[in-house]
């Protein structure tokens, strides 16, 4: 290559003395930031329509919607380009901070604290908000956040990448409505939706077996394509199955829960109480789940599936454990889904969804059940918030920015479990693999 | 080769043959290895000594051959065709030449991983927190401790594996290993860049395994080492066995000095 | 046999799509083997060529061509989806997976990040240019050409067909005969070995993704002729292109050409089996198939190392 050029021998032409010109570093970064402000302008500018699809550019372009992101453009280019020893001297008292921060460790007492406070706010926050607010709490965030913890099981402790999550929470949702009559072909008993939990986690369990049996040995990224295959197979299944699932319509008037004496609602609140305690519950139960044996097997098998197998780890079996379990949350939440919604139609669970999920997984931080929920949490509440400024169609746009700039800048995601910043910390050094998808050949810091 | 009359073999292995392709990398392979001995494999860079570990332990599957697993008081048990876990489960564990730990685990919770591979906790026990689980949980603590005690890494039990030092590194895996309860261990190049000091202890760990009844069958180039704990050897090269016998013998065997290009050369290797 | 009544039709018609699949799968096979990646933001690489020579086709405005202006409409068309689908793979590159590689991320951050892109392009492109088809204006007087066995081969079964081979001879030479293509082989190999042997890894990649998207780009603008163009068309065309490519065994390029004509052809025999809805599903479940049964594909997989 042009070795002779590039070791400080006099630029032999201005094209040669243009190339070198644009590897230096601030001259890269003066175009990334003006490239990002263009973008911005872009995104948030007004979309094209059927009789002038241009107009969209040229409105974001061209007009005076574009003039803030280029004004910044300018000016960051010119920091970028000359303001070096500035932008050092003002990173560097965060960068002090963070350092110093490092090795403290928080006393006891103020955990507990701060649980404490975290209890009263989830008990008595909610009956304050409008109930627009508090059926996003319950329809969104809540479902988001099971949905979460079930998923981090399966990518988060055991390193599988399943792309076809929504298919088991379809499942669940379905035999809902099969078991209270709603659908075309009627069932041998009827029952209320809380009764259904065994029987929907059941069959979302059997279809994480009949799924995961065969395809659990596949490596990493054929997984993916396979779960996502599956996941549209599911989701177009129900769309033509008319007599089964009325297809595009899907059912409806699926009843509430009614248990013991008691009867859910339209209201949300009782529907949020009922998904605290089993999203609490749940936690519980992953934690202590992850600290056994089965969460090390995992660990090991995310770390080097070779080593774990010499091991004695039957690698299949522990695999398949861990699809399974996020399998069943997924037909779980479906129920509760079900019954909260009344309708469902194969429109809910497209493969968006599954994406979405994924993104809640690893913005929050896989492996971590706090950052899962923290991701979910936010990533469920992010585009309510929105409403007003963005149109929601243009969410995704949003959302498939986050996750590259999640995975240049962050990708522990917000709250990592320390073992996951170990594992990214050592494959940037070169060492092992970070999860059972190990590192792309010829990558070296 | 030695004459087997009524010793115990802990493992046969008989004419185990693999090939890749146009490539054959073991070419009629067959030892034996005596009860509660340690049984070196040496011999050149390529000759075949990591395939030999990888079709005992399941990795590769030979197009030819034998191997049987005696167990004390077991019956024989055939090893080839099962997959790795499955070898393990026999009784036959075994150490990587470029050490494969779990990175970002810690020292104790990689040698717990091979202890816990005999247990038989499951997920809902774990998640109820049923008797059985916290006593199986407290089981694999001791052992794991006892374990690293034995190699002499107590002090570090609760280190990043990844940052230990590297011979520290090697006896954990060894740790680990033995976490599993094995017959016989497979040691792959234990002494491979490890410092003088390093190769004695590895020296008297070998020795102290090979005392608790467990027979070590161990691939190695550093001779000094060989000569100190084995009480055979066999040679590979090209992928066939050139000699076998103690480590004097084999010494003076002139295919292996030729195999080496010189047995001096060798010998003055550690 | 349900599809026997056409089955030729079919099979032209099968063959036809199936060169465009071909052309996408090269995509998807190339990058998977010099970076082990499934590149999932091919797909849109392939939407943004089919808007690039739409718009070309637009912009020129030319009404009921024929004769040269017609070749040179195609042309024209197939030019400007190179660009676009060229221009967009490099910018991707750049963006979402080289920064992950300089900081040696581990594998599942670049399959986020390529569903990120994915997901960024396709609804970028629906906002700026809207979320329905638009056709392609007419570049010539389409219709039979001539029949074989009695099934009609059309206009636009010839252009996209003779399209497509002209450029997957054109791809073979170049990874055969040039050295980039020799250097395209040795990075899939051993990356690091090329890069001791004095090949630049990075214009290496670079490269690739380019040719990978010049390919998709002008499958994107023959697609559009047959079935125009659309913000998100770039989904089930492209996951049955990834289908093909592991069916013809991935990193083999000769495969990703055989993969996605055979899926061409089984997606319109089985068609006529089940109702049009099912489509994509039976490519879904070859490739489901394909990979539990004979994961290394119909010609194994080649360009790239195997254990």
């Amino acid at each position: 290559m042009t070795t002779a050029a590039t070791s400080g021998a006099p630029a032999t032409s201005t094209w040669q003395g243009l190339q070198r010109w644009s590897r230096r570093d601030e001259v890269r970064r003066a175009v990334s930031l003006v490239a990002l402000m263009v973008t911005l302008a872009v995104i948030t500018g007004p979309s094209g329509t059927q009789t002038a699809p241009y107009s969209g550019l040229r409105g974001s372009l061209f007009a005076s919607h574009a003039i803030p992101f280029y004004v910044l453009a300018v000016v960051l280019a010119l920091v970028a380009l000359f303001g070096g020893r500035w932008t050092a001297a003002a990173v560097a008292p965060v960068r002090q901070l963070r350092e110093r921060g490092r090795g403290v460790v928080i006393p006891r007492y103020v955990k507990l604290i701060a649980l404490v406070l975290l209890a009263v706010l989830l008990l008595y926050y909610p009956t304050t908000l409008t109930p627009f607010w508090q059926t996003v709490l319950v329809d969104q965030m809540g479902i988001y956040v099971l949905l979460a913890v079930g998923l981090n099981v399966v990518v988060g402790f055991a390193g599988l990448l399943d792309l076809g999550y929504i298919a088991f929470f379809a499942i669940g949702a379905y035999t809902t409505a099969y078991f209270t009559d709603k659908l075309p072909v009627h069932p041998p008993f009827v029952l209320n939706p809380f009764f259904i939990f065994p029987i929907a986690v059941g069959a979302a369990l059997l279809a994480g077996v009949i799924l995961g049996g065969p395809t659990l040995r596949l490596r990493g990224d054929y997984l993916a394509i396979v779960t996502l295959g599956f996941g549209e197979i599911v989701r177009i299944t129900a769309v033509n199955s008319d007599s089964l699932t009325n297809g595009p319509q899907g059912a409806f008037g699926i009843p509430h829960f009614a248990a013991f004496g008691y009867k859910w609602t339209l209201d949300s609140l009782p529907y949020y109480y009922l998904l605290l305690g089993v999203v609490a519950a749940i936690v519980f139960f992953f934690s202590r789940l992850n600290n056994s044996r089965v969460g090390r097997a995992w660990a090991a098998i995310r770390e080097d599936e070779v080593a774990a197998a010499a091991t004695g780890i039957p690698t299949l079996k522990f695999k398949l454990m861990a699809f399974a379990i996020g399998a069943s949350t997924s037909g779980f939440a479906g129920v509760i889904y079900a019954s909260k919604v009344g309708f469902i139609n194969p429109d809910n669970f497209p493969l968006l969804l599954s994406i979405l999920v994924l993104t809640m997984v690893i913005f929050g931080g896989m492996g971590s059940i706090p950052g899962v929920i923290l991701g979910a949490a936010v990533l469920g509440w992010l585009p309510n918030y929105l409403r007003d400024y963005v149109p929601a169609q243009d969410r995704f746009i949003y959302f498939g920015a986050l996750l590259i700039v999640m995975m240049i800048f962050r990708p522990q995601g917000l709250l990592p479990s320390k073992r996951r910043s170990r594992e990214l910390r050592l494959s940037e050094l070169g060492v092992g693999g970070a999860d059972a998808m190990g590192t792309i050949p010829g990558t070296d810091a | 080769m030695t004459t087997a009359t009524a010793t115990d073999a802990v493992l046969e292995v008989s004419d185990v043959t693999l090939r890749f392709g146009g490539l054959t990398s073991l070419d009629s392979v067959s030892l034996r290895h005596e009860r509660g001995e340690v049984l070196a494999v040496i011999g050149p860079n390529g000759a075949g000594k990591t395939s030999l570990f990888n079709c005992l332990t399941g990795v590769y599957h030979p197009q030819e051959g034998t191997v049987t697993f005696r167990p004390e008081g077991g019956r024989d048990t055939a090893v080839l065709g099962r997959k790795p876990f499955q070898v393990n489960k026999l009784g036959i564990a075994r150490t990587f030449q470029n050490i494969r730990l779990f990175n970002a685990l810690t020292a104790v919770e990689n040698v717990k991983i091979g202890v816990e591979s005999h247990q038989r906790s499951g997920p809902i026990g774990a998640m109820l927190g049923l008797p059985r689980n916290r006593r199986e949980e407290r089981d694999s603590d001791d052992e794991a401790f006892r374990l690293l005690e034995f190699v002499g890494l107590s002090k570090r039990a609760n280190e990043v594996s990844a940052s230990l030092p590297y011979g520290d590194q090697r006896r954990l895996e060894i740790a680990r290993a033995l976490g599993t309860r094995p017959k016989l261990l497979l040691l792959d190049e234990p002494a491979a860049g490890t410092n003088p000091a390093e190769k004695r202890q590895l020296e008297v760990l070998i020795r102290d395994i090979a005392a608790t009844g467990v027979s070590v069958l161990l691939i190695e180039h550093d001779m000094k080492l060989v000569m100190a704990v084995a009480a055979n050897v066999v040679v590979l090269n090209f992928g066939q066995v050139i000699a076998a016998g103690t480590p004097q013998e084999i010494q003076r065997d002139p295919k292996v000095v030729e195999a080496y290009l010189g047995g001096d050369e060798a010998a003055g290797e550690a | 046999m349900c599809f026997t009544q056409s089955f030729w039709q079919l099979t032209i018609s099968g063959l036809a799509l199936g060169s465009v699949y071909a052309l996408i799968a090269l995509g998807y096979t190339l990058v998977y083997g010099v970076l082990q990646l499934i590149n999932f933001a091919h797909s849109e690489v392939f939407m943004l060529g089919g808007f690039g020579g739409l718009f070309l086709i637009r912009g020129l405005g030319i009404s009921n061509p024929s004769g040269f202006t017609s070749v040179a409409l195609v042309i024209g068309g197939m030019l400007a989806g190179a660009v676009f689908g060229g221009v967009t793979a490099f910018v991707l590159e750049r963006v979402a997976y080289r920064p992950l590689r300089r900081r040696g991320a581990p594998k599942l951050a670049f399959l986020i990040s390529a569903i990120g892109a994915s997901y960024f392009l396709l609804n970028l492109a629906g906002k700026e240019f809207g979320r329905f088809n638009n056709p392609m204006p007419s570049l010539y007087t389409s219709g039979e050409v001539f029949s074989v066995f009695g099934a009609q081969v059309t206009t636009n079964n010839l252009v996209i067909g003779s399209a497509a081979v002209v450029m997957l001879i054109a791809l073979d030479r170049i990874i055969a005969k040039t050295r980039l293509g020799m250097g395209i082989r040795s990075v899939a190999q051993d990356a690091e070995a090329a890069s001791l042997m004095g090949v630049d890894i990075n214009k290496v990649i670079t490269r690739t993704f380019i040719i990978g998207g010049l390919l998709a780009g002008v499958a994107g603008f023959l697609f559009g002729i047959q079935f125009g163009v659309q913000y998100n068309m770039g989904f089930s065309a492209g996951t049955k292109a990834f289908t093909a490519a592991v069916l013809g065994g991935i990193g083999n390029v000769r495969g990703a050409v055989l993969g996605g004509l055979v899926l061409g052809v089984a997606e319109n025999l089985g068609v006529a089996c089940v109702s049009s809805a099912w489509r994509d599903v039976i490519a879904f479940m070859i490739l489901v198939l394909v990979l539990m049964v004979r994961p290394t594909g119909l010609l194994g997989e080649r360009l790239g190392r195997s254990a």
